[in-house]
């Protein structure tokens, strides 16, 4: 411990300016002592011998004259078994323990472990005395709820590193000693199942990035089948406030065909965590059939808590996302909302007096969204197994204008782009991510010629309603309108979708395929019909049996029934498959 | 002991400056000037140098002037006599009675620990239906009134403070007409409310420092209220002025302005008030409505927007009414599916029939043809509208529900209201 310390000498908001004399390194942290408590801080600015610190709590009752102690270390994360299920604070301090130790408020200058010390771990060695071993290897495994959890040298050693003795397959605390390793200089080094690191830095302990190509199926159509997200990929929710972001992010993580989700509530409602917290201890995973609860992590700093420890954050959530990642595990992440954390940068920006960049946004803010998102990557680990980071943010852009400058330094850097309109989420449409302006670069669950027919059907579709709107449905042709029918009815019957309802919901890879190709030969086909209201009434009908077959269970008898009337329906109307879907649905096979 | 300074260095707008040590941040300090004492607050140190924002506003205030330091932050006081009384944004008395200077409690405290809350899941009854029955008020849920100047909210606000079931009103006026607040006085004793509600009150006239302090005492006094496991409604006109304060006083400190000219931690401010809505496990409820004019009715205004991603919802009052489609309660579903079987299919049944209603009147206007559905869909509009939506409508919320049937049976057959047949059979009124 260094027992370096300072003084208070200014104090603005959340910023607090500290004279010092020994060595102070950017990022520390250091902690305000003010009566009988000591405020968490973060250095973000040093001049001659005058740090600037960021409090990561309320200031009031800070007195020119305070002593802060500096650390040594930067801001960190704990790493190691008992992380899945927890709720975290930005700073990873478990919600549950600080309400225990404090009762209804989050009292400042109150602070506990990431991971309890208590809890016991049945460890089983790996690595064998005399191994040479390096960062990131692993030394043994203990389970974790229905993961292998691995204990790994701790990132931060360079170099190569014996193993000179190991602890017996038994059970040990995160505190205890389970093994001991020499360096090339012959020191020893005691490890324990837990480590720090600072969150602010990428964990980099693999042998290579791969591109992100494997699809990571949410069990949304619109996204899995023409917006797709890639395993190790990134892609970004941009929506005005109603727009659904949080309901799509919801369902996502209850659904999302991954390992791990964490969850960041960054500066976002409270209720929606209790939400989360109430919902899924109930839900089952039905991957492992376990609890939802034991493969999620929430960090959650929500909107009234201190902004400062609202940028740590995001950072705690990603390194922790790494951490998982390191075991060979697919994570995936979810930020609501990284516009907060950019208005957090904002505000400490402003105190800082930097000169501001658009909307008073720091001019660093791109750079930093950037890095952000590229710690998301589908990795080949140093054993030959294979992890990846999904980041998936929302953004909540002010007014619902997509040219502000969040969602376009994000644009910049994510594969994926869901823009949802209010357009749709007015009208009911749900998800409503508007098909006319998002896009992908990933590859999705059906045939990418496949999802080009579905989005000209829209695009075309989409004109005719624009036109119509200035000459009158009696304006077009019969032909015009049955297309614009037909766009209609694929964004009723396939494109929207229903969260609350579990069957609907969850609408799978083979499920979206075989849909898909009943959908293209209904939307490929003529029909006998021979006036506008004729053809709307069918129409309705048509998607009316759709709709009636989404909410039936995949492959069940209901299903097989639902599937003939859509036929009987399709026969009776005479219905002709076009070369051109005839030609779709070949290639496809 | 407190130290008294009587070298004011500097004074622009709102805020002074003295040369003072041993100072703490948020602490208070009274100024005695030649108009009277006032309080003042330490927003900034720089060394010695101490800024402070004055409560009374700079008017008059020499550089002469007398600073003594409290050594305490904003406090209010707290007992069960604050009921039936009302307080300016300093908290003194300003309806005659005795201050009140037991229990101070400190207001905008640190905020509630996530896992002490409990999924709001309570409706509260206001007896207005298209609040009750179309977007259903639930306890702790925190929802503003989003309306253009000149709309009745202060009438409306006054009517759920008297009708609406709580145990405790906490009213915090921001930037209040003086006739505004005499109208409060009026109504809630009409109403026999004002013995339940404790009031806030910054007038127009009154200095702008007092209205940035209007919502953190009134959340302050509720909070310790919902502790004793009282269910509190914080109704609080007008937020926008509460912003427009926290503008003047940033531009004045020379703060970077973010968009229109608001500070840039305007998100932080309001979530910070709006999240003290909440239900404790195993205590009371804090419930916030809180009034938000849009200026040029433009919800892309920086105030409603930040709002609009704050709150659980909104109410949009336009044209004297609570419109039907802009307004949302995102917690509805948490409630309604619990009060009557009928609820829930009919409210959708009727939206969707007068949305139907909106277009037919459109093609009306644009001298189109009219069907005999759409003279049926001309009817319905009128009745709801006349009957359900109009704001001095008064009606519980069965009441309300029965009326709606009796509505749609005056206009339409059971299949033509697109409802389910085995919810139509049940509660479509008989002859």
């Amino acid at each position: 411990m260094s027992e370096n310390r300072g003084k208070v000498v200014s104090i603005n908001g959340n910023l607090v300016s500290v004279e010092f004399s020994g060595n102070v390194s950017m990022n520390e942290i250091c902690y305000v002592k003010v009566d009988n408590t000591s405020l968490k801080s973060e250095v973000i600015r040093i001049r001659g011998n005058i740090a600037q610190i960021q409090v990561y709590e309320m200031t009031g009752g800070i007195k020119c004259g305070d002593v802060v102690e500096f650390t040594g270390d930067m801001l960190s994360a704990q790493l190691g078994p008992g992380l899945l299920g927890q709720i975290y604070d930005g700073l990873q301090n478990p919600l549950p323990v600080l309400a225990e130790k404090a009762g209804w408020f989050l009292e400042r200058g109150n602070y506990a472990d990431g991971l309890s010390g208590e809890k016991k771990w049945e460890f089983t060695p790996v690595a064998k005395v005399g191994d040479t071993l390096r960062a990131g290897d692993y030394i043994g495994t203990v389970p974790e709820y229905a993961f292998t959890h691995k204990i790994f040298l701790p990132f931060y050693l360079n170099g190569k590193y014996t193993l000179k003795s190991i602890a017996q397959k038994g059970e040990y605390t995160v505190k205890d000693t389970v093994a001991v390793i020499t360096d090339e200089r012959g020191r020893d080094i005691p490890l324990t199942m837990s480590f720090n690191w600072p969150v602010k830095r990428a964990i980099k302990c693999y042998s290579e990035r791969l591109a992100p190509v494997e699809t990571m199926e949410t069990k949304i159509r619109l996204i899995d089948s023409i917006f797709p997200v890639a395993k190790g990929g990134t892609y970004c929710i941009p929506g005005p406030f109603g727009a659904g972001k949080t309901v799509l992010q919801h369902t996502t993580s209850k659904y999302a065909d991954v390992d791990i989700v964490i969850i960041a509530a960054c500066g976002e409602r409270a209720g929606e965590v209790v939400e989360t917290l109430t919902e899924f201890p109930k839900l089952t995973d039905p991957k492992t059939g376990r609890s939802l609860m034991e493969r999620t992590i929430i960090i959650c700093n929500t909107s009234s808590m201190p902004v400062a420890s609202r940028e740590a954050s995001i950072y705690t959530s990603v390194t922790l996302a790494e951490y998982y990642r390191q075991m060979g595990l697919h994570v995936l992440l979810l930020a609501d909302s990284t516009s907060r954390w950019a208005q957090a940068l904002r505000e400490m920006s402003g105190r800082l007096e930097e000169i501001p960049g658009e909307e008073a946004f720091p001019a660093y803010l791109e750079s930093y969204i950037a890095s952000f998102y590229e710690r998301a990557g589908y990795v080949r680990l140093s054993d030959g197994s294979k992890g990846s980071i999904t980041i998936g943010g929302t953004v909540s852009p002010a007014g619902g204008n997509f040219e502000e400058p969040v969602t376009q330094a994000t644009l910049k850097v994510v594969g994926a782009f869901h823009g949802l309109s209010r357009e749709r989420s007015d009208a009911r449409k749900y998800p409503a991510i508007d098909p006319l302006i998002s896009w992908s670069k990933y590859k999705g669950v059906i045939d990418r010629k496949k999802t080009e027919y579905y989005k000209n059907i829209i695009h075309y579709g989409s004109e005719i309603a624009s036109m119509m709107k200035v000459i009158g449905e009696e304006g077009i042709t019969l032909e015009d309108f049955i297309a614009y029918l037909k766009s209609e009815m694929l964004d009723a019957v396939y494109l929207q979708q229903n969260s609350f309802d579990p069957i609907d919901a969850n609408c799978g890879t083979l499920r979206q395929r075989y849909v898909t190709d009943k959908l293209i030969h209904v939307l490929g086909s003529r029909y006998d019909l021979d006036s506008k209201d004729d053809a709307r009434a069918f129409f309705n009908r048509m998607r009316q049996k759709f709709i009636d077959w989404n909410y039936t269970e995949f492959q069940s008898e209901a299903f097989v029934k639902a599937e003939a009337e859509i036929d009987k329906l399709y026969e009776e109307r005479g219905g002709r498959l076009e070369k051109a879907a005839e030609r779709l649905l070949k290639d496809g096979e | 002991m407190n130290k008294i300074y009587n070298k004011i260095e500097s004074i622009i707008g709102n805020v002074i400056t003295v040369k003072a040590s041993g100072v703490r941040y948020n602490e208070l300090a009274q100024i005695n000037t030649r108009f009277g004492k006032s309080l003042a607050q330490v927003n900034k140190i720089d060394g010695d140098t101490v800024s402070l924002q004055v409560f009374a506003g700079c008017q008059g205030v020499s550089t002469g002037d007398e600073v003594r330091f409290l050594g305490h932050e904003m406090r209010v006081s707290f007992s069960e006599n604050l009921l039936g009384r009302i307080f300016n944004g300093s908290g003194e008395p300003i309806d005659k009675g005795p201050a009140l200077n037991e229990n101070m409690k400190p207001i905008g405290g640190p905020s509630v620990n996530p896992t002490k809350r409990i999924l709001a899941n309570r409706m509260l009854r206001t007896n207005i239906p298209m609040i009750d029955m179309f977007n259903t008020l639930v306890v702790s849920q925190k929802l503003p009134i989003f309306s253009i100047s000149g709309e009745p909210y202060n009438q409306l606000l006054a009517r759920i403070a008297v009708q609406a079931e709580a145990d405790v009103i906490v009213l915090g006026g921001m930037g209040l007409k003086y006739d505004d607040f005499l109208y409060f006085k009026d109504e809630l004793s009409r109403g026999g409310a004002l013995s339940k509600t404790v009031m806030f009150i910054h007038t127009a006239s009154d200095p702008t420092v007092e209205c940035m302090m209007i919502p953190d005492m009134a959340l302050a006094v509720a909070e310790q209220f919902a502790l004793l496991n009282k269910d509190v409604l914080v109704l609080l006109t007008d937020m926008t002025n509460f912003a427009d304060a926290l503008k003047e006083i940033a531009i004045i400190q020379e703060q970077v302005p973010s968009n229109r000219g608001y500070p840039g931690d305007l998100y932080s401010q309001l979530a910070a008030r709006y999240e003290k809505a909440v239900d404790f496990a195993d205590s009371g409820s804090v419930t916030v409505l809180a009034v938000t004019t849009m200026p040029g009715d433009d919800v892309t205004h920086p105030v409603p927007d930040n709002t609009g991603y704050i709150t659980e919802g909104q109410y949009y009052l336009k044209g004297g009414r609570i419109e039907p489609f802009g307004s949302l309660s995102r917690l509805k579903q948490n409630v309604n599916s619990k009060t009557r079987k009928d609820h829930r299919a009919l409210m959708d049944g009727m939206i969707r029939l007068y949305a139907a209603y909106k277009e037919t009147l459109e093609k009306k206007n644009m001298g189109f043809s009219i069907s005999r559905w759409d003279e049926k869909l001309l009817k319905y509009g009128e009745l709801f509208e006349k009957k359900l939506m109009d704001l001095s409508v008064n009606l519980s919320l069965e009441e309300s529900l029965d009326l709606g049937w009796k509505i749609l049976s005056e206009c339409f057959t059971k299949e033509e209201t697109g409802i389910r047949s085995d919810i139509t059979d049940e509660f479509w009124p008989k002859n």
